[in-house]
């Protein structure tokens, strides 16, 4: 049996923040009307004059910056010509001789937990195109405009990647630093955030990498998993039967965990880029390049080393907590209302990560607002509710993000604060369990767990259990 | 007439155009696209050697916008020459 190895690279588009276009001042914004947001530049109108967008470039070199490429401090803009209806200028604005960033690099995790660095070989700016509505019975197509000049930025990868895990490690790495620097929310499912995989494979120990292919539609990390392995296999078995891997780009449809050819090498498009002339240069001068630098914000290695030292959370926390964006948010904004970072912390590595698991979501969707979670840990540390009435309390605030001093009250499930009612309902409970007083005083003292069971039934959990204890052990005495 | 182009060169210029041309328009095109390769041919009378090649004409760079919306609901405008519109969409034939 020959043994294979895979070759991965990708290039992913990344949907920049801004809040208007690239070339023109056209919002940016999802969910308008059809062509609401278009104007004579992002279609493509004969005479109109693209003016580029300066936090466009800001951005693009913060993602250089954080991936440590070198900034090309005088870049331009090309032409990539190509008849596509989604493409009213007959061409679409991107960067080919030279693109903002060059030579970076970032460092993966894998699942062994060995470091891995993967090269990245650019990244360069460029705008989206149309939306194209396909009707699946009619004659026609429909296209919306609103996503073009929308900018993008293309990060383009070597081919450094072994396996799918590696190409995971790496998208969630880029993800992170792109989502801490602000210049993108990089959701897959909503398409800010593409990626293409080009895979080949060759014999274990060959030198000559293999012909590849290029993955696209790719909505997912689960999509780009299973697409990652379904094409590995297609190639081993084109191989090992004798015939010959094409070069071509494919479709991966993920509902039939199936890729089909769109276009193969024969007819590979001839772009015939040339420098836009509508354009002029981008000097980024050492003054802009050494203020970009300096206004970059808190990344997670040194959010990570913060959280250590500010909030003495264990290293695990932090690196959990700050191993997303938007979990590092909710924790520091949960932790300035409640003053208490380590609850903070393990209400979301306990209960939100696994409520997060069980809704099949991800850290960047967590559902609820920091300051229910303060409120609902202000409740616990006041003794206001016990730890279990807690974790059902939790449960609605992730499900409904409800006001959780609201919901206890609403649902009466304060603790049993009067301690006299409290002592009574103990002293029948004594009363009433002979056997397990008798226990306790022989001396097995276990047996008071029995008792605190009790008397949690018997006030329908809302006591708090380390009172009763407290209580019976000076009954039993 | 230095540069001839070829049958299949003016051919592929077409498809990449998507142009449909007569024999006559093919013969003018081929004519006139060898001219002109013949004038630019001339820069190559002079020593660029050392030269950064230019981009651009005019010493202008950094021409930028600030990121503030100004556009407004530009459907009309845009849609006023579409051929077909449906939906507040242009209609084009089926492309997948």
């Amino acid at each position: 049996m020959k043994q294979f190895e895979t070759v991965i690279g990708l290039e992913v588009h990344v949907e920049l923040a801004t809040k208007t276009k690239i070339f023109c001042s056209c919002s940016t914004e999802f969910g308008g009307e059809p062509n609401a947001h278009t104007c004579p530049v992002c279609t493509g109108m004969p005479g109109s004059l693209p003016v580029l967008n300066k936090q466009v470039v800001e951005y693009a070199a913060a993602v250089g910056l954080a991936t440590n490429c070198t900034i090309t401090q005088n870049c331009k803009f090309d032409r990539k010509n190509y008849f596509y209806p989604d493409n009213p200028q007959n061409y679409q604005i991107s960067q080919l001789y030279l693109p903002i960033c060059r030579d970076g690099s970032i460092e993966i995790e894998t699942e062994d937990g060995q470091k891995k660095t993967i090269g990245i070989h650019e990244i360069h700016m460029e705008e989206d195109a149309g939306k194209l509505v396909h009707d699946e019975w009619g004659e026609n197509s429909l296209v919306d405009y609103n996503r073009s000049g929308v900018p993008l930025i293309e990060i383009v990868s070597e081919p450094d990647m072994r396996s799918a895990d590696e190409v995971i490690a790496y998208l969630e790495k880029l993800r992170m630093i792109v989502q801490y620097l602000g210049a993108s929310d990089c959701k897959l499912q909503e398409g800010s955030m593409r990626a293409d995989v080009n895979l080949s494979v060759r014999e274990v120990g060959a030198k000559e990498f293999g012909t590849r292919t290029e993955m696209k539609n790719l909505n997912s990390f689960k999509a780009i998993r299973r697409a990652i392995e379904a094409e590995r296999e297609r190639q081993i078995d084109l191989i090992e039967a004798g015939k010959e891997v094409i070069q071509e780009t494919r479709r991966w449809d993920d509902t039939k965990e199936y890729s089909y050819a769109m276009r193969s090498k024969e007819d590979a498009q001839d772009y015939r880029y040339f420098p836009d002339p509508d354009l002029v240069p981008v000097i980024i001068s050492d003054e802009w390049l050494a203020d970009l630098k300096a206004r970059q914000p808190e990344l997670q290695t040194e959010k990570m080393e913060r959280y250590k030292t500010e909030f003495k959370l264990p290293e695990y926390d932090a690196k959990i907590i700050t191993g997303n964006k938007k979990m590092a948010d909710v924790f520091e904004a949960a932790t300035a209302i409640c003053s208490n970072p380590k609850k903070v912390s393990n209400w979301l590595m306990v209960e939100t990560m696994r409520l997060l698991k069980e809704n099949d979501l991800d850290a960047d969707q967590i559902p609820f607002s920091p300051e229910n979670l303060a409120k609902l840990i202000k409740l616990t540390d006041d003794r206001t509710i016990n730890s279990t009435v807690a974790k059902e309390v939790f449960e609605q605030v992730f499900a409904n993000d409800v006001d959780p001093e609201v919901y206890v009250e609403e649902h009466g499930l304060k603790t049993v604060a009067d301690d006299g009612a409290l002592r009574s309902t103990i002293e029948e409970i004594v009363a009433n369990n002979p056997q397990s007083v008798e226990d306790y005083k022989s001396g097995k003292k276990k047996a008071i767990g029995f008792l605190v069971g009790q008397t949690m039934k018997a006030t329908q959990g809302k006591a708090d259990p380390a009172t009763i204890n407290q209580i019976l052990v000076e009954l039993l005495k | 007439m230095a540069n001839i182009i070829s049958d299949e060169t003016i051919e592929y210029v077409g498809i990449l155009a998507k142009l449909e041309l007569s024999e006559e328009e093919k013969e003018n095109a081929k004519k006139d696209m060898g001219e002109m390769l013949d004038y630019i041919d001339k820069l190559n009378e002079l020593d660029t050697t050392g030269i950064e090649p230019m981009s651009h004409v005019f010493p202008v760079h950094n021409v930028f916008r600030e990121d503030v919306v100004k556009n407004g609901d530009g459907r009309e405008e845009t849609l006023a020459n579409a051929p077909e519109r449906k939906d507040d969409c242009f209609v084009v034939p089926k492309t997948i």
